[in-house]
């Protein structure tokens, strides 16, 4: 288990090259979640855009999140510990500005209870957040930007190397 | 009921109304889905005797039992019609998010009846129908169409089904395409097009409820680290492409429309060689954790920016069967016909039957003068120009040419023969009008009688009888008293898969085995799982023969008789002289002596017709009534 970085808070991140599109995250996120298999409900979100564009996208655990701070009625706070954004249901009318403020597009409203949903890096699961054990083709990964620039870094001095 | 919402939705275009249409348990229990439930819908709708271009001919699409589920390749839905191209049950499949956003929109069929007076799109949004004006999407292709419809609504949820410019020209070798994937076969996009329907769209937000979540989802999980096994590999890496050199090698590679079954540049069109120059990516269907579709990219030269997801039997058509060796004229014809809306299977043997017409000297440059070439063309084999220019012509039904192909083999040679009193249809490959697949079956006797007997004509996915020949585990070149039976076996086997759906890529990962005793007890999981019924093995085995029976009940209805199974000449008369599959045929004693052993193995009469008892015995008494003996 890497440790936690100091830089900023984990995130889930995914690799275009890897992610083949099939939503089984989607699935997951929302049976987790919510108990119900409705890709709508999922906190993770596959982009399609193109034929070969396809990548996922959640909560980037932003410092000073914009969502929070949008937040006019302060129903979305940010744990200063691990960054995760949580939702006070009792205060949140689904108003979406959290949605705007939110360049990533990682928050949604449920259809059902018109209320905002954001990725919680699944605390309260012992293996951690499900969408990352069950992607078929590990394209998604909890990490830091500090630990993604490592990786970035890695690989490109690989290249370089094999080149 | 679990895992049903228990509503089908009817949609008149004629009227433009809708209405709601309940159906008991046990109807599902018996049709379950996909091609099995879109069959029956239609057997229930159309007028029988009707045009399949005319308003009677009803559109029927049944979703899959697992879709919007994490049940891995079971985003699938089917969809079913009387084919255009072959007077017979048109039924298809297709996989995509169309299908899960169907589910979560809570309706397990549709059935789109009558004729629209202009050219509409349906949307269905949950319980809501429109009807919206589609004039403005006229001409567009497939992905232009449903990128479109997406912004129109500015939701990338709203997913599609529609046809290109073939199916808006009435193109009997036209198709229905949704996220890139199809319905390929059977000519669905002229039947959309003869109802003036460019596109439906549908938009779901519900959950899908199913009777034992937790349960699903497990199975669903274990199934899904299977299949990043060995028991996929092959798909995974080179997709269905890898079957070029193998076919090549057993001397069944399609070669100049059928003429040979080896090609002597197979290495160039290979799925080897376009992993390694054309690869873009690999991506998946909703809710597959396989993903096989290879995606071929030209980035320069006169085929530049063609990208198309590359399949065996798209490739096998637009390349070898064309004496083409040039893979990025592949990609481009695969990649018009996508965009066009065609079926790349029919389009590529249909111009490989021009281009032995050109060789033949019946056909001359002049025949292929239209708008868009005024000059006409030479049309030889090997010429991938010409390959990808009759794409285009066929999908606008450019000139003579383009007219006379994109209706098929069948139509394009009876008129020729008629006009010029010439023998094309001795090289017209299709049976029942259905264009043949990428296995020659001269050299897999019980595939022949497979594809003979096969309800919707040439189609190698429904019949699957390669498998025992191909495996070795008969003599595939000569006949015996195995193979009524084992054709029987096959096909049923399939319909299990086609009525689910599940795609057959998964059948490996239940336990490693693919035949029934692997697969069958593990699928009655997932329907349990599901619906809360009680299936077991012997329930699962009965889908594919109950779908397998309402496909033929609806062809015999449609006025089936013995004659209409049977093969093209050429595998009958003309033997192929290179390679390991050289110097064989099937006679017509071999053919009608395998018919007898399969009408006898499935129960029915010598002239191929159901009895009474026997489709009392499968749960289809009204089907009884009606057509059984």
């Amino acid at each position: 288990m890497p440790l936690p970085s100091t830089s900023k808070h984990e995130y889930i991140t995914c690799d275009p090259d890897k992610c083949i599109g099939c939503q089984i995250c989607e699935y997951v996120c929302s049976y987790t979640k919510t108990g119900e298999f409705n890709t709508f409900r999922s906190r993770i979100r596959m982009v399609r855009d193109h034929k070969i564009l396809i990548t996922t996208v959640a909560c980037r655990t932003c410092e000073n999140a914009p969502c929070a701070i949008a937040c006019p009625r302060d129903a979305l706070k940010q744990d200063p510990k691990t960054g995760v954004i949580k939702v006070d249901t009792a205060l949140c009318d689904g108003c979406a500005w959290c949605i705007e403020a939110c360049d990533f597009g990682a928050i949604s409203i449920n259809p059902r209870t018109k209320l905002a949903e954001i990725c919680d890096l699944c605390q309260g699961e012992e293996d951690g957040p499900q969408c990352v054990i069950w992607c078929p083709k590990d394209a998604l990964e909890k990490t830091t930007p500090d630990r993604r620039a490592q990786r970035s870094r890695r690989k490109l001095a690989r290249e370089e190397i094999l080149r | 009921m679990h895992g049903y919402s228990g509503k089908i939705l009817h949609i008149d275009l004629s009227e433009r109304k809708s209405w709601l249409e309940s159906k008991p348990e046990k109807w599902y229990q018996t049709y379950i889905g996909g091609v099995s439930m879109a069959t029956r819908l239609c057997w229930e709708n159309i007028t029988p005797g009707c045009d399949p271009l005319s308003p009677e001919n009803p559109i029927c699409l049944a979703n899959g039992i697992f879709a919007g589920t994490p049940v891995p390749v079971g985003g699938k839905f089917g969809l079913a019609s009387k084919s255009p191209l072959t007077g017979f049950i048109g039924d298809s499949l297709s996989g995509s998010w169309f299908s899960t956003s169907f589910k979560r929109a809570e309706w397990d069929g549709i059935v789109i009846h009558g004729v629209s007076e202009d050219w509409v799109t349906v949307f269905v949004d949950d319980d809501m129908v429109e009807f919206r004006d589609a004039s403005h999407l006229l001409g567009l292709g497939t992905t232009e169409t449903e990128s479109a419809i997406r912004d129109e609504f500015g939701d990338d949820q709203v997913r599609t089904a529609c046809i290109g410019p073939a199916g808006e020209n009435l193109g009997r070798i036209s198709n229905v395409s949704n996220d890139g994937r199809k319905a390929g076969r059977t000519g669905h996009g002229a039947v959309w097009g003869s109802k003036k329907l460019k596109g439906l769209s549908m938009r779901g937000t519900h959950g899908v409820e199913v009777a034992d979540s937790e349960e699903l989802l497990s199975l669903s999980l274990d199934i899904l680290e299977a299949a990043q096994g060995p028991h996929t590999q092959k798909y995974r890496i080179l997709g269905t492409t890898s079957n070029v050199l193998n076919m090549n090698k057993l001397g069944l590679l399609p070669t100049r429309n059928y003429q040979e079954g080896v090609f002597e540049d197979a290495e160039l069109i290979s799925g080897e060689y376009l992993h390694e120059h054309y690869k873009a990516k690999t991506i998946a269907c909703a809710q597959c954790p396989i993903a096989c579709e290879q995606v071929g990219w030209v980035k320069e030269g006169p085929y530049a920016e063609a990208m198309s997801h590359i399949e065996y039997e798209s490739l096998f058509a637009l390349s070898s069967n064309c004496g083409v060796n040039d893979m990025e004229a592949a990609i481009k014809a695969i990649t018009n016909c996508n965009e066009l809306g065609m079926d790349t299977m029919s389009t590529g043997v249909t111009i490989s039957w021009a281009m032995e017409c050109y060789e033949r000297g019946i056909f001359t440059k002049e025949d292929f003068e239209c708008e868009r070439y005024p000059e006409g063309f030479e049309a030889n084999f090997g010429s991938g120009m010409a390959m990808v220019k009759l794409t285009e012509m066929i999908a606008h039904r450019d000139g003579y040419m383009g007219d006379l192909l994109a209706d098929g083999t069948q139509r394009a040679s009876a008129l020729l023969d008629e006009e010029r009193d010439t023998e094309s249809y001795k090289w017209a490959m299709n049976i029942k009008g259905l264009e043949t697949p990428g296995y020659d079956a001269r050299a897999l006797k019980t595939f022949a009688l497979g594809l003979s007997v096969g309800t919707r004509g040439g189609c190698h996915n429904r019949t699957a009888a390669y498998d025992p020949d191909i495996k070795g585990q008969v003599d595939r070149f000569s006949v015996d008293e195995t193979r009524g039976k084992l054709a029987k076996g096959t096909e049923e086997y399939a319909a299990v898969y086609d009525t689910l759906p599940l795609c057959k890529f998964i059948r490996r990962c239940f336990t490693g085995k693919a035949d029934r005793e692997g697969a069958w007890p593990a699928i009655a999981k997932l329907i349990n799982a599901t619906t809360g019924w009680d299936f077991d093995y012997d329930d699962v085995d009965l889908i594919g023969e109950r779908a397998h029976t309402i496909k033929k009940a609806f062809n015999i209805r449609e006025g089936w008789t013995r004659d209409d199974d049977k093969l093209p000449y050429r595998w009958k008369h003309e033997e192929m002289t290179k390679g390991p599959s050289a110097e064989s045929v099937v006679t017509d004693e071999e053919l009608e002596y395998l018919k007898d052993l399969y009408y006898e193995a499935k129960g029915w009469t010598q002239d191929g017709l159901i009895p009474k008892e026997k489709l009392v015995e499968l749960g289809m008494e009204d089907v009884a009534e009606d057509i059984g003996v």
